[in-house]
């Protein structure tokens, strides 16, 4: 391997959990977090808030009953590291939660599973069952229980999801408040991703030092690869952050690239003649994990037409700008491909999805323009001709 | 609790607001307009409209003003050029999904959506069309439910579960094929809906309306044949004027005066009935107490009004276990019918059938009373149409009639007298404060202690209300009362009544009568009444049909010199076998899906 992609192993790690657990027990709450702050985590979901600082929002918060819950509603188009991490590293996915629980002060825990990965629901059960006896074992109050989406992609998005949960239906709420002030059933909830919740295990580990020292300032440590695509290396890959979009190609590209869709459906396309410098992680162009990459046999037109269908559809359809606006987005490429609206057309909807980035409620409406301009900007003459 | 101050700028002026105001109100008190559509100020916060929009310096995106609070130290813009760029598109967007067949449309000229769209000049229609072909349902008698109108608001989503506890109407879908929809997509006729027309009431464009029958009205009218008579409703007579722009206000005489040149041949009123109501209801509940303490008997207690078609069909739905408690008197427009084409006819010399009953109503559920199978007592079809106060202020500018300049008129007599205890069956505690006038005079002999009449323990927007007469002194015949400590309730909104009915069949709490008055505020925020509605509006109203009540000379149902005359020469006794047969009904229980 090329040494400017730099394979990291801490995910998928066996770890005696139980050990590191058993030292975080016997720690404070606000020693748990000061490592998890230092070591620059942030949510390996998308978003990337800073995981110690929702953790600490979480644990300031006075309840009765706080809640930890792990955001295994994977549906973020291109993207299968989580699937993979609940099937080899279930324990320390657990292990993450009760980190959590222990940090923020929750003795409750919920693990919100994507509805297509049910088939999960054997095993992990399973493992829920020895990790509540080994959880005795340590003395310590904490339960998990899994509660199974039902395939909506929204319900990804942190306040949907409680919703959901709630058995209501699965619309973002508006925000503030936050989750960590008032999240499931109204109280203080901390939501991480599968991902985050074992990176914030190893880093009780290891300490804060070895992750902060990979990746870059904004980017700290390692990440979770979902690459898929034109790419002979179709897989889960475990990289340091901060590497060039160029550098990840010439690993991972089947010399024909020409583009890389970066964050799944709601990311970014960078276009060969901008890999050079399109960084991947927060300073660049961030991802919840999705690498799709697209070879010359590919028509960006299908392309940016499938993102938008999806998001058409997958939209809740509770905001103006978002369900509307995703629709407008889509027949609108289709009416400037017929003829039936000017190329200039093309303009108006970059107005348009400026307001949906400005004007929707949640994320999903922020960020279904990406895709749209990253690909109108970059192949402007494959959407018209 | 004194609350912390918040201190914030907006458009560069300070203002310093209570903690928790949202970003909205605070730019109210500067007088800053931010448009809305899905806020509502009887309802939650939604944040689904995203119209409000405003710029918050330092913030990534534009925060929605009437879900944001404030926070020290905000410096908020509200028609930044971000801000009404933003506006611009989200009203355009609408509109792409939007049937604006405006110059058809029922709503026309106050639809929030026209309203917005007119003030922001949206000619250039820029989007590509969206819309998507429906059908419009008119299963339901009371309710015309338009999707290709629906702006997805929820408003009316809103005001059916949390104002109404029913959840006739739901969230359904998602993205693009998101709507507001029924159990299963059912017909509006087929659900658990109750007709109150409180969506209608709160829906911001044409999506929901109520079933209009203006052209029959007038068919009816201009029918030589015909022979038509109205009936007007106690809480339309203060808020007719709304539709004229004149506020809440009494305006009694305008509105008959009106009705006469609309040409109908006689203008009749409701509150007759609802004297009548007192009088077989008032009965009613005093049989039960006398069955009840003396006769042991069994009896359905506590005894429930039933003049609110829309609690009516909650009760049936909901609490089908507990019909027997409703009074089994129909409600004051269902007496009027069939008197009107029996007693009536008779008086007049016409023959019931070229008669045709129309009633005005500040009510929707009224739609689908007159049409239930047993309103038909007189043999006929007792009322043939109902109006909602809408409707009526429709007719008379259709008309031509200058609403403001009429001088005041009188009702025709007989069915046209009535006293304040008739009245008052518009608001909130209006029905119990009546029936206690009557019942407490009758038992012993003198007038309801209260100064002048006025029940106040029984007024008021609360949503439940809880008061207690003690019987003293009674009358001899009325022994078995002696010491007895009347304990009665009032609910209004069909969520505080399920709250009462959840109390009284647990057992939690005990009454002799209460009073449930399906809509918030009783009759005056009824769902045939002018829109908007709100807090503020409702309470006018109520101010206006107490002080009519305080105007009117007689103010005991009991004393209605044509109720005295019906008893005699017609209905010989209350609870007697003509007003079985003409003024009471019996109940259906219903499911819920």
């Amino acid at each position: 391997m090329d040494n400017k992609i730099k394979k990291v192993d801490l995910i998928f790690e066996k770890v005696d959990y139980l050990e590191i657990l058993d030292r975080s027990f016997k720690r404070t709450q606000d020693e748990i977090i000061l490592d998890v702050i230092d070591s620059g985590l942030r949510g390996r979901g998308g978003a990337g808030f800073p995981t110690g600082l929702k953790w600490k929002f979480a644990k300031n918060e006075e309840a009765d009953q706080k809640y930890v819950i792990c955001n295994a509603d994977e549906g973020e188009p291109g993207t299968f590291k989580d699937r993979e991490i609940l099937t080899q590293a279930p324990e320390k996915v657990l292990a993450g939660m009760a980190l959590c629980g222990k940090a923020t002060g929750a003795n409750e825990g919920f693990i919100y599973l994507r509805g297509e990965y049910n088939f999960l629901l054997p095993s992990l059960n399973a493992t829920i069952d020895k990790f509540h006896k080994q959880l005795k074992e340590l003395k310590f109050d904490f339960t998990v229980r899994i509660k199974s989406g039902s395939g909506a992609y929204v319900c990804g998005e942190e306040t949907a999801l409680m919703e959901s949960m709630e058995g209501k239906r699965g619309e973002p709420r508006n925000k503030p408040p936050f989750p960590t002030t008032a999240g499931y059933l109204g109280k203080p909830t901390s939501i991480n991703n599968v991902e985050t919740l074992v990176f914030a295990l190893m880093i009780a580990k290891e300490g804060p030092t070895k992750f902060r020292e990979m990746g870059t300032f904004d980017s700290r440590g390692s990440k979770v690869f979902s690459v898929s695509g034109d790419t002979p290396k179709a897989g889960i890959y475990e990289l340091e952050l901060g590497m060039s979009l160029e550098d990840f190609v010439n690993e991972f590209g089947d010399g024909d690239t020409k583009a890389v869709q970066i964050g799944g459906a709601s990311g970014f396309c960078v276009a060969r003649k901008h890999f050079k410098e399109t960084v991947i992680g927060f300073e660049g162009i961030p991802t919840g994990g999705s690498m799709m990459l697209f070879n010359s046999s590919r028509s960006m037109y299908n392309i940016l037409n499938d993102y938008l269908e999806f998001f058409e559809e997958e939209s809740c359809g509770q905001c103006t700008p978002c369900r509307v606006g995703c629709q407008q987005l889509l027949k609108g490429i289709e009416a400037v491909k017929k003829g039936v609206r000017p190329p200039a057309y093309l303009d108006d909807l970059q107005k348009l999805s400026e307001t949906m980035k400005l004007a929707s409620k949640c994320g999903l409406g922020q960020s279904a323009p990406n895709p749209f301009n990253s690909i109108i900007n970059n192949f402007r003459e494959e959407i018209i001709y | 609790m004194s609350k912390y101050k918040v201190n914030l700028k907006i458009n560069n002026l300070n203002v310093s607001v209570d903690e928790g105001t949202t970003i909205l109100e605070a730019a109210r008190q500067l007088n800053f307009k931010i448009p809305t559509l899905c806020h509502h100020d009887d309802l939650c916060v939604a944040g689904n409209c995203r119209v409000c929009v405003v710029e918050q310096v330092g913030n990534r995106v534009l925060p929605a003003s009437c879900a944001t609070p404030v926070s020290e130290g905000m410096e908020v813009l509200t028609n930044s050029m971000k801000v009404r760029q933003a506006r611009k598109n989200i009203i355009e967007l609408l509109l792409s999904e939007h049937n604006a067949d405006c110059t058809k449309c029922f709503k026309s000229g106050y639809c929030e959506l026209q309203e917005l769209s007119n003030e922001y000049r949206t000619g250039d229609h820029i989007y590509l069309d969206v819309r998507t072909n429906n059908t419009i349902d008119i299963s339901s008698p009371s309710i015309e439910k338009d999707d290709s109108k629906c702006i997805r608001c929820q408003r009316c989503v809103r005001t059916c579960t949390e104002l109404q506890s029913v959840s006739a109407l739901a969230v359904t879908h998602k993205g693009k094929d998101m709507k507001i929809s029924t159990f299963l997509d059912k017909p509006m006729n087929d659900v658990v809906c109750t007709n109150c027309g409180q969506c209608i009431n709160r829906c911001p464009t044409a999506s929901l309306v109520e079933r209009n029958y203006i052209d029959q009205v007038f068919d009816a009218i201009y029918d030589p044949k015909k022979f038509v008579v109205v009936q007007t409703a106690p809480a339309t007579r203060v808020a007719i004027s709304e539709e004229f722009g004149l506020g809440p206000n009494r305006s009694t005489g305008k509105m008959v005066a009106a009705l006469r040149r609309l040409g109908f041949d006689k203008i009749l009123d409701t509150d007759f009935t609802a004297d009548l109501t007192i009088m077989e209801e008032g009965t009613e509940l005093l049989t039960r107490l006398k069955e009840a303490l003396v006769d042991g008997k069994e009896v359905a207690l506590p005894m429930m009004t039933s003049c609110s078609p829309g609690w009516i069909k909650f009760q049936e739905h909901i609490f089908p276990d507990m019909l027997d408690n409703l009074s089994t008197c129909k409600s004051p427009q269902q007496m009027f019918g069939p008197l009107a084409k029996t007693y009536y006819a008779e008086k007049i010399n016409k023959n019931p059938a070229d008669m045709v009953v129309v009633s005005v109503m500040p009510c929707t559920a009224k739609k689908y009373e007159a049409d239930r199978p047993e309103m038909r007592g007189s043999g006929y079809k007792d009322v043939d149409f109902v109006l909602t106060t809408r409707e009526l202020g429709r007719m008379i500018h259709q008309a031509g009639i200058d609403f403001e300049k009429l001088d005041d008129e009188k009702y025709d007599s007989i069915l046209g007298e009535s006293t304040g205890a008739a009245v008052i069956f518009g608001n909130t505690g209006g029905v119990m404060e009546a029936a206690l006038r009557t019942a407490y005079e009758i038992v012993t002999g003198r007038e309801v202690p209260f100064a002048n009449l006025n029940i106040k323990p029984v007024r008021g927007m609360e949503g439940i209300k809880e008061a207690s007469v003690k019987i003293k002194d009674v009358k001899s015949e009325w022994s078995f009362l002696e010491g007895v400590e009347l304990k009665v309730a009032i609910a209004h909104g069909l969520s505080n009544a399920k709250l009462l009915m959840n109390k009284v069949k647990s057992g939690e709490a005990n009454y002799h009568f209460i009073e449930v008055m399906g809509c918030p505020g009783g009759c005056i925020g009824g769902g045939g009444q002018p829109i908007p509605t709100n807090m503020e509006i409702r309470k006018k109203r109520a101010a206006a049909i107490y002080e009519e009540d305080e105007h009117l000379a007689l103010r005991k149902s009991h004393e209605n010199p044509e109720v005295t005359e019906i008893y005699k020469s017609f209905l010989h006794e209350p609870l007697g076998h003509r007003s079985h047969d003409l003024l009471h009904t019996h109940y259906t229980p219903r499911k819920r899906y």
